[in-house]
């Protein structure tokens, strides 16, 4: 397919599900309602950690109202001493998060629930609920729960021999650092740490369950894989998967604190003691207290460097938490921190480390962006002690086609080098800068991933198209499928209806995430629409009664392949659609494919900063984002990521965090605390797309979404130290942060 | 299950009677921008709910006929952004309210609520301290008066006696050549709590200050009227060892905590930056009028 | 505890409800009017996901009581279109991709559309610091921003 002839790819279409998005009909978890329906309410542990001895919810039962009470009496057991994973959780700990087992294990775990007529009957219930617990020492912070005094979370986890909070550790290696360190001419090492944040969906968690008299439950929830909610629920519950249908509501942010279940097994299990449909709403505090946010992180970084900016050797040290269960994004930290670079020798490590928060969940590129982080800022100060730009130290070491990373494979053709080029290129970089303001550049990379994926592709009878796939849609995917299948059979994309299947109707298809919606359900949707154009090419030769070899599909039409194959009328789509029964059946297929072929995006950031020296406030002055994303199907929607994950990292990098009082409850479960970017502190967030297409894909697409949060926390920080000549090592860079480095530096001067 | 009630009296005899027999439980509702916060963290459970919105002295602005104000408690910030002079003449006491939150809580938060609801960073507060402002309460006692400085008494709490409602500020006439501002620090650039809060309110003759006031919030446990600041600039041509006396008489009058949204030592700090700031730009718009 | 009776109009229809004293207008919109539209995002007046006018002015829903909207004017998100003719902020933000997951969008809206009727000429800076409280975390805001702008220039234009 020519990028000069398409004529939807490349597009800014409007999306399909857009109009019922701007008028307020489209339905999210939390706008649907069942006749019958009554509401599920959590109690969650008081106490940071705690041996549960005993529940008596007795009283709750016989409050007035009250139709179901949950424990973890109602829940399946994985045993841990047997692993079961299921794509990157672990149902051993899944079980214990969704509600809290031997243990309550950060507070805010769940402990029980209650369904009950009103949402104000089941939080009174819930407070009738007696919980027997023996509170027990926390440890919040990695240092804490490293001590040796320490509170061990669990007496089956350990490490070098002894009970530990270190869950697990992941390293790679390449060459030999030691000698790679030895060749250097300046070596750098730097102590990194940053605090946790949160994904910060608007949409709070939320899920409407209805289990029917013969056990068949149907479950709408917000949620990144309506599959994952099927296998979770079923593990968690006992119900046969097939007994389960779990349909995707439209979702309302994800960002990947959507690919597990919190609410889901539970509304189950209270629908099917109550005989009624269970709606569960999260509120934002137990969205902050109680969902997986990302972790914090120590880390230690070493570099070394020739003078001419040649790297000899790079290690990565990272400890990373996971919350009360195992699981932080070690893979991440240590797969990606040294990724966009070709480095003879080079080390990453990872621990995965325990403590009395809750349970992390994936946060866009896991792990990722603490892995860069510190490398970014390294290299930032090895390019200033040899006087060389920034760029052209990373343009000087960086990964090509061929290049063997760290953590393994061997690069196919990308463009990390064409995003530094460009990024050297572009007027931001050339633009003036006034006093207090500074310039700061970095890169970062995310695997992306394929996975598998199912689509249907139908024709109508009166000749249009109805796609069915199977990813939620949380960044206007929907958009960039209908965009791919209206080229393919070329008809104007309006002919084209996109729908998200649920589990009963599409095949198994894999979590919307890991920058794979439009890799994945472009490969299927491709398969299915060729498979189409095939019966119709066949069915117009039959028609016509020649060769099926000797009919092709152009522009929407059926057309004998040239002079030889005879002289017929074209057959448009709704012709043929007309005549499908002389088909021998309905025009339509299928695809059902675990995907392959995607490969790791590349990104380098440039941003500008002001700081005022008297307060310590940071604004962020201009931003671009830089970054090869194989083919844009749908340019805004791509740019849209790349704006989104960019404004995400400059919430991380200034003034979001976690706080914890001493009681180890969070201090800001909300967004009056918790401070993510307002519209007022951010300038346009400028794009720069790189389409080398991806050799492995049919529209040579690779994945976009997560790459753009990985560079911006180094980018931000490495503009405060252009601006105010400080080098800040922990995140976040919040006001009383600044002033104080630079008061401390004035004085030392 | 709760037993609050909600009423709307079109009077104030009305509105004090229901508000003193609803005892400790009773609650006035102006915007509800705190009160319903409040209510759904489950910090307050209401007996009764007094809306005030209905009576025309909590709800309306007077210009006098000396030249100052008289402006209902209940009265929202983007409502009296709208009064055509109000603004002119009381510029940081408007700015002040009319930072509070976003657009849609100045479409209801009101000096009323700020004020009452007692919060050490409220930001509609410091401005009216330096501005002099008298807040005039009804209650089953009676009518009276209080300076608006001596309307909050620690965190969450007020001087007002039980059954007391808000009625009105009244805001002094003040010579030519006055104006005032009010500045915040805040971690971002809207939708925080105030880190520091400041009111100056000034008067320029001739390029000389001669009558100055100062208040400074989310420092102590109240608001604080800083006296030391304003004899400082008062006498002054708001030269630097004028502006650099009065920031550091802030800076001493200075009594915060350590909390989740700044440390003793920032706040000292940005108090005396944030008085130099606001000094500045109290004086430019006192020279312009 | 007995439910009040309110007689409020709500996009231009004369509507009655009954709530409880301490009920919210979202709550009441939400789950006693079927008008989804609103979305709860924090329900403490943080994230303009609620966002409604009253009167004319830009409000919180989670901020007010369903009870104090006896007599009033309220609008949200499902009186902005005209039967199929949508605003032209809706098709701006359609046409300039302002929206991804969607769930800020119908405050969004509100909160512009009420910009507009007072300022029909924001600059960037009044754009931004009016939806400041209009949190949105897919978008990053450009989008947004440029959709509001956008518009405005195309309603002064046709004005």
């Amino acid at each position: 397919m020519s990028e000069t002839t398409n004529k939807w790819i490349g597009q800014n279409t409007i999306r399909p599900d857009g109009a019922p998005k701007v008028t307020g009909s489209a339905a999210f978890a939390a706008d649907t309602n069942m006749p019958g329906m009554i509401w599920g309410s959590v109690l969650r542990s008081p106490h940071a950690h705690a041996r549960i001895k005993s529940i008596d919810t007795s009283k709750a039962e016989a409050h007035p109202g009250v139709k179901a009470v949950v424990t973890a009496a109602d829940i399946v057991d994985f045993p841990v001493d047997t692993p079961f994973p299921l794509g990157i959780q672990d149902m051993r700990w899944m079980c214990r998060n969704v509600m809290a087992r031997e243990k309550a294990l950060f507070h805010g775990h769940p402990v029980a629930a209650v369904a009950a007529t009103s949402e104000a009957i089941a939080a009174e219930a819930c407070k009738l609920i007696e919980v027997d617990y023996e509170v027990l020492p926390h440890a919040i912070e990695i240092d804490d729960a490293l001590a040796p005094d320490a509170p061990i979370l669990h007496d089956f986890i350990e490490f070098e021999g002894k009970p530990s909070n270190i869950a697990g550790t992941l390293e790679h290696t390449k060459g030999d650092i030691e000698a790679g360190f030895a060749e250097a001419d300046v070596i750098i090492e730097r102590d990194f740490t940053t605090r946790p944040v949160h994904q910060g969906y608007i949409e709070p968690h939320a899920c409407l369950v209805s289990v029917a008299a013969d056990g068949k439950a149907t479950i709408w929830s917000s949620s990144q894989g309506q599959f994952m909610v099927r296998a979770m629920t079923g593990l968690l519950t006992g119900i046969p998967q097939s007994d389960i249908r779990a349909i995707p509501a439209e979702i309302g942010g994800g960002f990947g604190g959507k690919t597990i279940v919190y609410l889901e097994p539970l509304a189950t299990i209270l629908s099917k003691k109550s005989g009624r449909p269970v709606k569960m709403v999260m509120t934002r505090e137990e969205v902050m207290r109680a969902s997986g946010p990302t972790s914090g992180s120590k880390s230690t970084i070493k570099i070394g460097a020739k003078k001419d900016g040649t790297i000899t050797a790079a290690e990565g040290i990272y400890w990373l938490q996971a919350g009360g269960l195992p699981g932080s994004p070690i893979r991440g930290a240590v797969g990606c921190a040294l990724a966009p670079y070709d480095i003879p020798n080079g080390r990453t490590f990872g621990y995965d480390v325990v403590s009395n928060r809750s349970k992390v969940a994936a946060y866009r590129a896991p792990g990722a962006p603490i892995g860069a982080f510190g490398i970014e800022c390294v290299l930032d100060e090895i390019a200033e002690e040899l006087g060389m730009d920034p760029l052209d130290l990373r343009l000087k070491n960086a990964a090509k086609e061929g290049t063997q990373a760290v953590h393994g494979p061997t690069y196919p053709l990308m463009g990390y080098v064409e995003s530094l080029e460009a990024a050297k290129a572009h007027d931001h970089y050339k633009a003036p800068l006034g006093p207090n303001q500074g310039r700061g550049v970095a890169s970062g990379f995310w695997f992306n991933a394929g996975g598998e994926s199912s689509a249907q592709v139908n024709i109508t009878e009166d000749g249009n198209v109805v796609v069915t796939t199977g990813h939620p849609d949380i960044g206007g995917s929907r958009a960039g499928i209908a965009n791919i299948c209206a080229e393919l059979l070329g008809i104007d994309y309006r002919r084209v209806s996109v729908l998200i299947g649920d589990t009963a109707t599409i095949g198994f298809s894999n979590l919307t995430g890991g920058s794979r919606v439009l890799f994945a359900s472009s490969i299927v949707v491709t398969e299915s629409t060729n498979n189409v154009i095939g019966t119709l090419c066949a069915l117009a030769a039959k028609i016509w009664d020649i060769d099926p070899e000797a009919v092709i599909w152009e522009d929407g039409e059926a057309r004998p392949a040239g002079a030889n194959a005879g002289q017929f009328p074209p057959l448009t789509l709704e012709e043929l659609a007309a005549r499908a029964n002389e088909s021998g059946g309905p025009i339509g297929a299928g695809a059902q494919i675990n995907t392959t072929g995607a490969e790791g995006g590349f990104g380098t950031h440039i941003c500008d900063v002001e700081v005022d020296p008297e307060l310590g406030t940071v604004q962020v002055l201009r931003y671009t984002v830089l970054q090869d994303v194989g083919r844009a199907v749908h340019p805004s929607y791509v740019e849209g990521q790349m704006q989104g994950g960019a404004v995400q990292a400059i919430g991380w990098a200034l003034n979001e965090e976690y706080i914890y009082n001493k009681n180890g409850h969070v201090d800001n479960p909300g967004f009056l605390d918790y401070r993510m970017p307002v519209a007022s502190d951010m300038p346009m967030i400028d794009t720069h797309i790189i389409e080398i297409p991806n050799p492995k894909h049919p529209q040579g697409v690779r994945g976009v979404g997560e790459v753009p949060l990985v560079p911006g926390l180094a980018a931000v920080r490495n503009a405060i130290h252009d601006a105010v000549g400080v080098r800040f090592n922990d995140l976040p860079m919040s006001p009383p942060v600044v002033l104080d480095a630079l008061d401390m530096a004035e004085a030392a001067e | 299950m709760t037993d609050t009630q909600y009423m709307a009296p079109q009077t104030l005899d009305e509105a004090v009677t229901a508000f003193a027999a609803g005892g400790e439980a009773a609650r006035i509702l102006a915007g509800g921008t705190d009160l319903l916060v409040q209510m759904g963290a489950g910090m307050v459970n209401p007996g009764v709910i007094v809306d005030v919105k209905k009576i025309t002295e909590l709800n309306s602005i007077e210009e006098t006929a000396d030249g100052g104000f008289v402006v209902g408690a209940a009265v929202a910030g983007a409502v009296l952004e709208e009064h055509p002079t109000f603004g002119k003449v009381w510029p940081g006491v408007l700015e002040g309210l009319n930072l509070i939150g976003s657009t849609q809580i100045q479409g209801r938060a009101s000096l009323g609520g700020n004020l009452c609801n007692g919060s050490p960073a409220a930001d509609g507060v410091p401005a009216m301290v330096a501005a002099g402002a008298v807040l005039t309460v009804q209650g089953p006692n009676g009518r009276r008066d209080i300076p608006v400085k001596d309307v909050p008494t620690g965190p969450g709490k007020t001087s007002l006696a039980p059954g007391e409602i808000a009625v009105c500020f009244t805001f002094p006439p003040r010579p030519a050549g006055s104006s005032d501002a009010y500045l915040r620090m805040i971690p971002r650039t809207e939708m925080d709590i105030a880190v520091v809060g400041v009111g100056v309110n000034l008067t320029m003759k001739d390029g000389v200050c001669t009558d100055a006031s100062v208040g400074l919030g989310a420092v102590a446990p109240t608001v604080l009227l800083v006296e030391d600041a304003a004899k400082a600039l008062i006498g002054s041509k708001l030269d630097a060892a004028a502006l650099d006396a009065a920031a550091a008489a802030c800076s001493a009058a200075c009594n915060p905590i350590d909390d989740k949204r700044g440390t003793i030592a920032y706040r000292t700090k940005v108090a005396g930056v944030l008085l130099k700031r606001t000094a500045a730009i109290a004086a430019k718009r006192a020279a312009g009028v | 505890m007995a439910k009040l009776h309110i007689s409020t109009t709500i996009n231009g229809e004369p509507t009655e409800y009954l709530c409880a004293p301490d009920e919210t207008m979202l709550d009441v919109l939400r789950n006693g009017l079927g008008l989804t539209g609103s979305k709860e995002g924090c329900g403490s007046g943080d994230c303009g996901a609620c966002s409604i006018t009253m009167d004319g002015r830009l409000v919180c829903a989670c901020l007010v009581l369903a009870a104090e909207a006896e007599g009033s004017e309220i609008e949200t998100i499902e009186g902005i279109a005209d039967g199929e003719a949508l605003h032209p902020l809706q098709q701006k933000f359609l046409e300039m991709a302002a929206l991804q997951c969607g769930i800020c969008t119908p405050g969004m809206l509100v909160a512009a559309k009420s910009l507009l009727e007072q300022n029909p000429n924001p600059t960037e800076t009044e754009v931004r610091y009016w939806l400041a409280g209009n949190l949105c975390r897919c978008t990053g805001y450009d989008k947004i921003i440029r959709a509001v702008m956008d518009t405005a220039a195309d309603m002064r234009g046709a004005a």
